[in-house]
């Protein structure tokens, strides 16, 4: 293994880690709160097409707005089911993800494009060529996506929130003790429905950042349990965004690995079946092992009901 | 009025309210089948198909004669089972969200019969009991990990699914690869077969497992008491372990239960679809039947009986998506957009409620409107 190979596989890593580590982190906020989103992955993939839609309309910024609109409005319904129609949030969860993978299947159909789509690099608008894609920048080792370094220092950024501001207090408040925060003069539900909103925005900027500023490609099966690994991540975190940021870079890591040792000539051997589950047992093992120092707030996932 | 006309009167409505109560539950699914349908219908709109025509289409295909039931019955016969595993487990308190790749699993190990043969009627009952051992076998994972490390079901089990789905993708393309078509595994012979039901149709007598399986559930649940233990545990597990029940016997047992439900729709797919009752390279037959199957659970309301509903209505979205698909042109993955919605419409308790609530919110704009327009006036 040389160095170029140990830097083309820390490459791969970050850039798999990014929509992991935000996805993550916006459930890190709704799950304070007390919002607990298993649509994540449908979020991540209806909002990966939105972005390409809107980056080949608009331009790559443009795209990634969409994105971002999109998961935001997704999570608002969410919700708005799950506080003030005190829905239940797991079934809210699993009908989003059974309508996007039908949704983002027949748009990909609508698109002419049976089963996936790609992005061009570059389209024209108005008789001028634009990028469709976001720019990589460029360094002595390899092409990078500005959002790595957005994904980079947002935990620390959350973290602070959470911690130090008294809207993240707010926000605590209403996942640990609705009641009192309810009596302080907190109003619950709308809390709760700003922290699932910034966290499907985030999520949104992760499936736009998957088709347009990553892959380049829109598949209807993109997420690929993305969004599931990114409750994983969040369960092992334990609710701590940097130890959630490391949870990624891991998952982020072992996924890189099973495409790198996919294209190695020495692992002809192994199937290529074998190397794709990787992740999904990485995923599993770290999740068990990190298990029981982990508490989660008391009121995740009950509707609070004022008495 | 007479003291027992009185009583009388007042035992009657009791009646009605109990049965209107009893027929709550019914009447929200139809609510949430019919927002579903008319989100679906909004999106048709929204890209210039009509709604009218594709649903018409819909219903012909779904249920206009003996074919088309047959077809949807068809369907609804793996998604009876992928809907217990999900319904069992609810009812004992865990989201597993393991169908699919115990399905996946189930549908390997009945391809594993074609290796061998035996009398007919034998062989069928060793596929089915292959498939439910699999099934079981690939759900235990997930339940140890979580009564032994705490580990969230819904995490395991995707997981899981992901883990089935490249190892039956694995054995479909490597090891049970028919020799002479490379885009399939090997048919299991005739004598492992489960018989047509009306010959031209894949109906076939994987349904009676099926509605035998949910009859089963609906005993277990209701008429014994591990299944009383069961339900306990799923309403309130500490009030269960005070009244001494094992909650951690109770769950692996519905896991052991769901593992078979899957594992058992994985067979009655390869084992009752013809032509070639085989698994395609890209297990097309097989796919997302797993996660429809939590559908089919919640519009049945987690109920033997409602699932066997359910289920049917499911199929004939499915068994009718294809004559849509080519009768008004509308793709037939417009059915799961409209599964989705029916599935988060499924969501909100309230929902025969929110229809009044948007009455009474628009009662109450108007009378703003009304009000400011006094004030402007004055």
């Amino acid at each position: 293994m040389s160095f170029s190979d140990i830097i083309s596989l820390l490459r791969i890593s970050l850039h798999a880690m990014v929509p992991l580590a935000l996805t993550a982190l916006g459930e890190i906020v709704g799950e304070t709160a007390g919002l607990f989103n298993i649509g994540l992955e449908g979020i991540l993939l209806i909002s990966a097409f939105a972005g390409a839609l809107g980056a080949e309309a608009a331009g790559p910024y443009v795209g990634l707005l969409i994105g971002m609109v999109v998961g935001g409005g997704i999570s608002l319904l969410f919700a708005i089911i799950n506080t003030y129609w005190r829905g239940t949030q797991m079934v809210t969860g699993v009908g989003i993800n059974l309508f996007a993978m039908g949704f983002v299947a027949f748009g990909l159909i609508q698109l002419g494009a049976p089963g996936f789509h790609i992005v061009p690099a570059t389209v024209v608008v108005d008789g001028v060529e634009k990028a469709a894609q976001l720019a990589k920048f460029r360094t002595p080792w390899g092409m990078y996506s500005p959002i790595i370094l957005l994904a980079l220092i947002l935990p620390f950024v959350i973290h602070w929130f959470l911690e130090r501001t008294r809207a993240g207090l707010m926000l605590k408040a209403a996942g640990e003790m609705p009641e009192a925060a309810d009596v302080a003069g907190i109003n619950i539900n709308r809390i709760r429905i700003l922290a699932a909103v910034f966290g499907g925005v985030l999520a949104g900027l992760a499936g736009a950042y998957m088709s347009i500023a990553w892959l380049g490609l829109v598949t209807k099966g993109l997420s690929a349990g993305r969004g599931f690994i990114a409750l994983a991540c969040v369960v092992f975190s334990g609710l701590n965004p940097m130890l959630a940021l490391l949870a990624a870079f891991i998952f982020g890591f072992f996924q890189a690995l099973a495409e790198w040792v996919k294209t190695m000539p020495s692992a002809k051997g192994i199937p290529y079946e074998f190397i794709s589950m990787l992740p999904y047992i990485v995923t599993l093992l770290v999740v068990s092992g990190a298990i029981g120092r982990v508490r989660f707030p008391k009121y995740l996932g009950t509707p609070y009901k004022r008495e | 009025m007479s003291v027992t006309e009185a009583q009388q009167q007042s035992r009657l409505l009791r009646g009605v309210h109990r049965t209107l109560t009893g027929l709550h539950p019914a009447l929200e699914s139809v609510v949430a089948a019919l927002v579903g349908l008319i989100a679906g219908a909004i999106l048709m709109a929204a890209w210039g198909y009509s709604p009218w025509e594709a649903y018409s289409a819909l219903l012909d295909g779904a249920f206009g004669g003996s074919y088309e039931w047959s077809m949807s019955l068809s369907w609804a016969t793996p998604l009876i089972l992928t809907a217990l595993t999900f319904s069992i487990c609810l009812r004992a308190g865990m989201f597993n969200i393991g169908a699919e790749g115990q399905m996946y699993v189930g549908a390997l190990a009945a391809v594993g019969i074609a290796y061998f043969s035996l009398p007919t009627g034998l062989h069928q009952l060793v596929g089915l009991l292959f498939a439910a051992v699999a099934g079981a076998a690939w759900s235990l994972v997930p339940a140890a990990l979580k009564m032994m490390r705490g580990v969230s079901e819904v995490i395991s089990t995707i997981m899981f699914n992901w883990i089935a789905k490249w190892l039956a993708l694995f054995f479909v393309i490597r090891i049970l690869v028919d020799p002479v078509r490379a885009e399939k595994t090997v048919s299991i012979p005739v004598s492992g077969r489960l018989p047509v039901l009306v010959s031209g149709t894949s109906l076939s007598y994987g349904i009676f497992v099926s509605v035998a399986f949910a009859l089963f559930i609906y005993f277990l649940l209701w008429h014994t008491t591990t299944g009383y233990e069961l339900r306990a545990a799923g309403l309130n597990p500490a009030a269960a372990r005070y009244g001494g029940i094992r909650n951690k016997r109770t769950m692996f047992l519905s896991f052991i239960l769901g593992g078979v439900a899957a594992g058992l729709a994985g067979a009655t797919i390869v084992m009752g679809m013809p032509p070639t009752y085989a698994i395609f390279g890209g297990m097309p037959q097989l796919l997302n039947m797993g996660f429809n199957g939590m559908a089919v659970a919640m519009v049945g309301r987690n109920h033997p009986i409602g699932i066997i509903l359910s289920a049917i209505f499911f199929g004939g979205l499915n068994a009718g998506a294809s004559w849509m698909q080519i009768k008004a042109g509308v793709p037939l993955e417009m059915v799961n957009v409209v599964m989705g919605a029916i599935v988060i419409a499924m969501s909100i308790p309230t929902l025969i409620r929110v229809f009044p609530m948007i009455a009474h919110a628009s009662k109450n704009l108007l009378q703003t409107l009304r009000g400011t327009k006094k004030e402007e006036s004055a």
